[in-house]
């Protein structure tokens, strides 16, 4: 039907958005499962390391398809932002959203924009040096030369040395809490899913925005406080 | 009660508009809140003002004709009635009530509060109905059975009285919930299977062009319906839509 | 006097339809999209005959005054439709609904129209199921159906309480499709405010342009008049805000007669009024009478004290409360028809019984039926020995099952729990049999205009049963029109598109033009809501649920005196070419000035009681009906058609003789 490319509807958008979603949360899935390994035995974790980064799957494919996943899903959040404050060209004097709407839902732009800019952070802090070790140092070892082992543990624990980086992960992943809270079931919801299960989906939706952010704190601080 | 009332004042479509503070005084906390504004209209009439132009009709809930936004929200606090059943005994002595039009670029101004909602008449327009001629000789009411339950919940989409309040109480001016809620009643019954695939694709298209916003499941809508049409309903458009895209040959 | 002919086509009743079909005049279909057809109104029989009108391949222009077509107020009809579908297998007939119709309407409806209705009545459901209306079912699939007052078979098709909304949303939707095929133009939010006749014939309407105040002429080869009733006449009724007698009152006053203005249905059981503000009142559905029963307490003493406050409704005992229906008609108890069960209300207020502090309430008390209905399911539940709170709990499960959305209604509206105690209600006018007079092809005096639905007079005669106003709105606009309006069309296919800049146009636009000139240079200090009132209150007073000859005389009388007033005194604030929705009310109220003086007449006419016209002169004045109306079917078994002559008082009085060759004139007996 779409005469124009397409996401030109916007059902086709929303579902565009919801199977972006859907990929990232299976992603942070992915990558809280692999850190949490850090905490648990140390050289599982280094071993996991070293396999994602030196895979060619992992690096040439799943690693591109994952940014412009993270990408896709940025440009349509703001997209659909853009064109949903001009279907309403002459704002209410007065309006009460909290009335009939959660926070989550009604501020997922604010909470994207903390965790775009979060992963800004996050990109500098371990993937940036990554790159220039890999691509323009070479190294594609895993090792630091004369130490023992696979450097990324250690690496690991010296970034959660710094107290305010700590702070602001942990700040972060409340927020991504927060987005993944409506984000979860609003995934589900816009592919059309809303029957029998949808109840028990809704409980499973609110424990997983709290246990990955947790998770993932809990990481933080661990190694914040155990180096 | 005393009441200050700061009510949305537009003289035409291409007016600005701004709001108005009316002290007004001795409402009955059985007034409904349309009387309340006869009240106000009296009391600008006999002060050689012009009176407050707003969309009304049946005041028993079920036309669909009024549409104030309330405080913050359409048909205003109480829930599961539109503004014609709001009662006054939902407000206190001394409050101040803000009164605006339902705001959408789908439902521009006409006057005052009274908004364009021919938009919605459009969307059905477009394949709100079953395509069938009037004619003494379809089959007999009874010749199909329809499952109660299908039966029942496509009465509650159908339920629907068309005021715009899901529009004006989501944060993206979205019409989501309107147009599900028809295309969900036809997708239920045998009757409308036939044509369910173009009329989910026509509606929600002219819906688009309409300008409204786009659905994030916000849910405000079905909050604020005055009717409590389900969010269901847009899961089940969506699922229609999902379908007849992947298996439409255009 | 002159007489009228209805054009009753010859032949037994039951094949009088069939063979009127068979020789009316066809248009070719070729032909039929050169002829235009303006359809006034857009509800049930409005929206159902635009759309089939639109589908036979005429070029329709439908109007309506709300900003969409789906806001008409058949929307707002609760109970159901009357089918005669015999699905309950309880020996329902075409006749039998021709037989209770014609009764329930106290033999004062045309019987070949009502055999019609009976007839078309059952493809009415069949039509609107395949558009996709969703009537209640059971369990296996097919269509449930209840029973309503004044008749002993099950008979009507419901949709929970929202009946009228989905048969409208239906013909709504045929609508739709016609308009996205562009054979239907719809003028939203216009108002019409006259009919121009071309030689002799309808041929146009004036309308007013509500959003930008423009006065429009639109042309046709028919103009079909489906504006609904004129219940607003009473200020207070459970019509819309806008509902009015607009359209049909400028058609009279171009020629057609208007039929029993004084047959007004006032409808038992409604939210009684609260307060002066009271802009209008809400019904709650006639089946609730099904469960509740009606009383007043027996003691002028306990009436005193609820009306302080002092006890509550649940205190009186059973022996001190007077269940007035049931000990007054012990056949039919609570569910007499509307006229009985709303005059018997106001016997026992006028004693002053009164439970409210208007004096203008009675209980409608669940009680009984929550106690049963718990029994009942306390022991399909298989539980044994309930408490008494159990079994009310069970029971009232039972009753929001059936009537969760009027209770709801109820105490949203009121503040009361009808659970925990007694509603109050109050009759108020709801629906008026009377209206444009009609011929057999629903065709008016004025040859070219039609009437459909509320807004002609035809079928129901002088009191209109439950769940019937649902089915003649679509019969006619679905079933009969269509093809009766063809007969007249057939000489019309060469006449081409109606030019509206003949003089009679012009002539027309003028004279709505000067109209709205007049009220807006009017110097007076009064909103057009004070004139209403004025003639609601007159109207209720002394034209309302029971009249005599004094009060009428008088009634006619105050009214002119309030219409003289009102052109003096009307204040109508901002300009002609914007939305007013002032000047609207006061365009609106100038009419029902003169319909409420016409109204007046014919009750002071018909000095017969007989439906919901009720004469206080008479009465049967012994025997078992003691008391009740007396009907006088030697001096005024004819239908009342009144001539426009220029002034509402000095109507000219046609008679339309009834003639009963089917059924026995006979008394009704609720007792």
């Amino acid at each position: 039907m779409s005469k124009s490319g397409p996401l030109s509807s916007s059902i086709a958008r929303k579902m565009a958005m919801a199977l972006s979603a859907f990929f990232l949360m299976f992603f942070l899935l992915q990558h809280l499962t692999i850190n949490m390994t850090s905490v648990i035995d140390g050289d599982t974790f280094n071993d996991l390391s070293q396999f994602m980064g030196t895979n060619f799957l992992v690096q040439y494919i799943l690693q591109p398809v994952l940014l412009l996943g993270v990408v896709f899903h940025f440009v349509i959040g703001f997209v659909l932002e853009l064109k949903n404050r001009s279907a309403r060209d002459v704002r209410y004097v007065k309006y009460k959203g909290a009335a009939s709407a959660t926070w989550m839902s009604r501020n997922m732009i604010l909470t994207g924009l903390v965790i775009l800019a979060f992963m800004g952070l996050h990109f500098y802090d371990f993937w940036i040096p990554e790159l220039k070790t890999k691509f323009i140092d070479g190294d594609w070892s895993g090792m630091v030369a004369g130490e023992e082992g696979y450097r990324y543990l250690t690496e690991l624990k010296h970034k959660f040395e710094n107290p305010v980086r700590v702070g602001i992960y942990v700040v972060s992943f409340i927020l991504l809490g927060l987005h993944l809270a409506h984000g979860f079931n609003s995934a589900f919801q816009s592919m059309g899913a809303n029957n029998k299960y949808t109840k028990g989906l809704k409980k499973f939706g609110i424990a997983f925005s709290v246990l990955i952010p947790l998770g993932f704190i809990f990481i933080a601080l661990f190694h914040h406080f155990n180096h | 009660m005393k009441l200050t009332l700061k009510v949305w004042r537009q003289k035409s479509a291409n007016d600005k508009g701004k709001i108005e503070t009316y002290p007004i005084d001795n409402i009955s906390e059985h007034m409904s809140f349309l009387e309340m504004m006869d009240v106000l209209n009296e009391q600008l009439i006999t002060e050689g003002k012009i009176p407050v132009s707003f969309d009304h009709d049946c005041r028993e809930g079920i036309c669909g004709m009024c549409s104030m936004h309330i405080n913050g929200e359409p048909h205003g606090p109480d829930r599961g009635v539109a503004t014609c059943q709001l009662h006054m005994r939902k407000f206190k002595d001394g409050d101040t009530i803000y009164i605006e039009p339902f705001r959408a670029k789908g439902f521009p101004i006409i006057k005052d509060l009274v908004v364009d909602r021919s938009a919605f008449d459009r969307i059905q327009h477009a394949g709100g109905f079953v395509s069938v001629n009037t004619s003494g000789n379809t089959q007999d009411a009874n010749a199909l059975p329809i499952p109660k339950a299908d039966a029942d919940t496509a009465f509650d989409s159908a339920t629907c009285i068309g005021c715009g309040a899901c529009v004006a109480a989501c944060k993206n001016a979205s019409a989501m919930l309107f147009v599900s809620a028809k295309v969900s009643q036809f997708s239920l019954l045998p009757q409308g299977k036939v044509e369910a695939k173009r009329r989910v694709l026509h509606m929600v298209e002219q819906m688009d062009k309409e300008g409204f916003g786009n659905c994030t499941n916000t849910g405000a809508c079905e909050v604020e319906c005055p009717k409590g049409i389900s969010l269901e309903n847009i899961a089940r458009m969506n699922r229609e839509y999902l379908k007849a895209s992947v298996s439409s040959s255009k | 006097m002159a007489t009228l002919d209805a054009k009753i086509p010859a032949g037994p009743i039951k094949d009088k339809w069939t063979k009127h079909k068979n020789d009316i005049n066809l248009v070719n279909p070729a032909n039929k999209r050169l002829i235009d057809i303006i359809v006034v109104g857009t509800g049930l029989a409005g929206g159902a005959a635009a759309a089939s009108l639109a589908e036979m391949g005429y070029s329709v222009k439908a109007f309506c005054f709300q900003d969409s077509p789906r806001r008409a107020h058949s929307i707002a009809a609760q109970g159901g439709i009357n089918a005669a579908k015999n699905y309950q297998n309880d020996g329902d007939s075409i006749y039998r609904l021709f037989y209770d119709t014609v009764k329930g309407g106290d033999y004062r409806s045309r019987e070949a129209n009502v055999y019609r209705l009976a007839e078309v009545s059952g493809n009415i459901i069949d039509q609107c199921v395949a558009q996709g209306v969703p009537f209640a079912r059971e369990y296996g699939g097919l269509l449930d159906n209840r029973s309503f007052g004044g008749v002993l078979v099950s008979r009507t098709f419901y949709a929970k309480g929202q009946t009228g909304q989905q048969l409208l949303l239906g013909a709504y939707s045929a609508m739709n499709r016609q308009i996205g095929k562009g054979k239907i133009k719809m003028y939203n939010r216009h108002e019409m405010l006259e009919l121009v006749k071309v030689d002799g014939k309808a041929r146009g309407i004036i309308a007013r342009n509500l959003v930008t105040g423009a006065v429009e002429s639109h042309s046709a080869h028919a103009v079909v008049i489906a504006s609904g009733g004129y219940g607003n006449v009473f200020f207070l009724s459970t019509n819309a805000m806008g509902s009015n007698t607009t359209a049909a009152w400028r058609v009279h006053k171009k020629g057609a007669y208007f039929a029993n203005p004084c047959y007004t249905q006032i409808h038992p059981t409604c939210i009684p009024r609260s307060g002066d503000y009271q802009s209008k009142l809400t019904l709650m559905s006639e089946s609730l009478r099904n469960d509740g029963r009606i009383w007043v307490p027996k003691n002028i003493d306990d009436i005193e004290a609820i009306r302080s406050g002092k006890i509550k409704p649940v205190q009186i005992a059973e022996e001190n409360r007077d269940y007035y229906l049931e000990r007054r008609y012990p056949a039919f108890g609570n569910l007499v028809p509307r006229d009985v069960a709303s005059r018997a209300a106001k016997e026992r207020c006028d004693a002053g019984y009164g439970v409210n502090a208007t004096g203008e309430a009675v209980y409608l008390d669940f009680a009984s039926a929550i106690k049963r209905y718990g029994k009942e399911k306390a022991i399909v539940t298989g539980e044994e020995n309930p408490s008494d709170s159990r079994i009310i709990e069970l029971g009232e499960g039972v009753i929001e099952d059936k009537y969760g959305n009027l209770f709801q209604m109820y105490e949203k509206i009121t503040d009361d729990n009808p659970y925990k105690t007694p509603m109050q209600i109050y009759p108020a006018v709801h629906y008026t049999m009377g209206g444009i007079w009609v011929d057999y092809n629903l065709m008016t005096s004025v040859p070219g205009c039609y009437a459909a639905g509320e807004a002609n007079f035809s079928d129901h005669g002088a009191n209109r049963l439950g769940a019937s106003a649902l089915m003649q709105g679509l019969a006619d606009g679905y079933f009969v029109l269509p093809y009766t309006i063809g007969d007249y069309l057939a000489d019309d296919i060469r006449t081409g598109e109606i030019p509206t800049d003949s003089t009679e146009f012009k002539e027309a636009e003028e004279a709505v033009k000067a109209r709205i000139t007049k009220f807006m240079d009017n110097k007076g200090t009064k909103s057009v809501d004070h004139f209403h009132k004025l003639l609601g209150k007159i109207m209720w007073d002394k034209v309302g649920m029971a009249r005599n000859e004094k009060h009428l005389k008088e009634a006619i009388a105050e009214i002119r005196v309030v219409r003289e007033e009102f052109y003096k005194n009307v204040l109508i604030p901002g300009g002609a070419m914007e939305l007013n929705p002032e000047l609207e009310k006061a365009l609106r109220v100038e009419d029902f000035l003169e319909l409420g003086e016409l109204f007046a007449c014919d009750a002071l006419a018909r000095t017969e009681s007989c439906g919901g016209h009720f004469r206080e002169e008479s009465v049967e004045l012994d025997g078992p009906q003691k008391g009740e109306a007396k009907r006088d079917d030697t001096n005024f078994a004819y239908v009342s058609a009144w001539e426009w002559t220029g002034d509402p008082g000095q109507a000219k009085l046609h008679k339309e003789e009834l003639e009963f060759n089917d059924i026995e004139l006979k008394q009704r007996s609720y007792k």
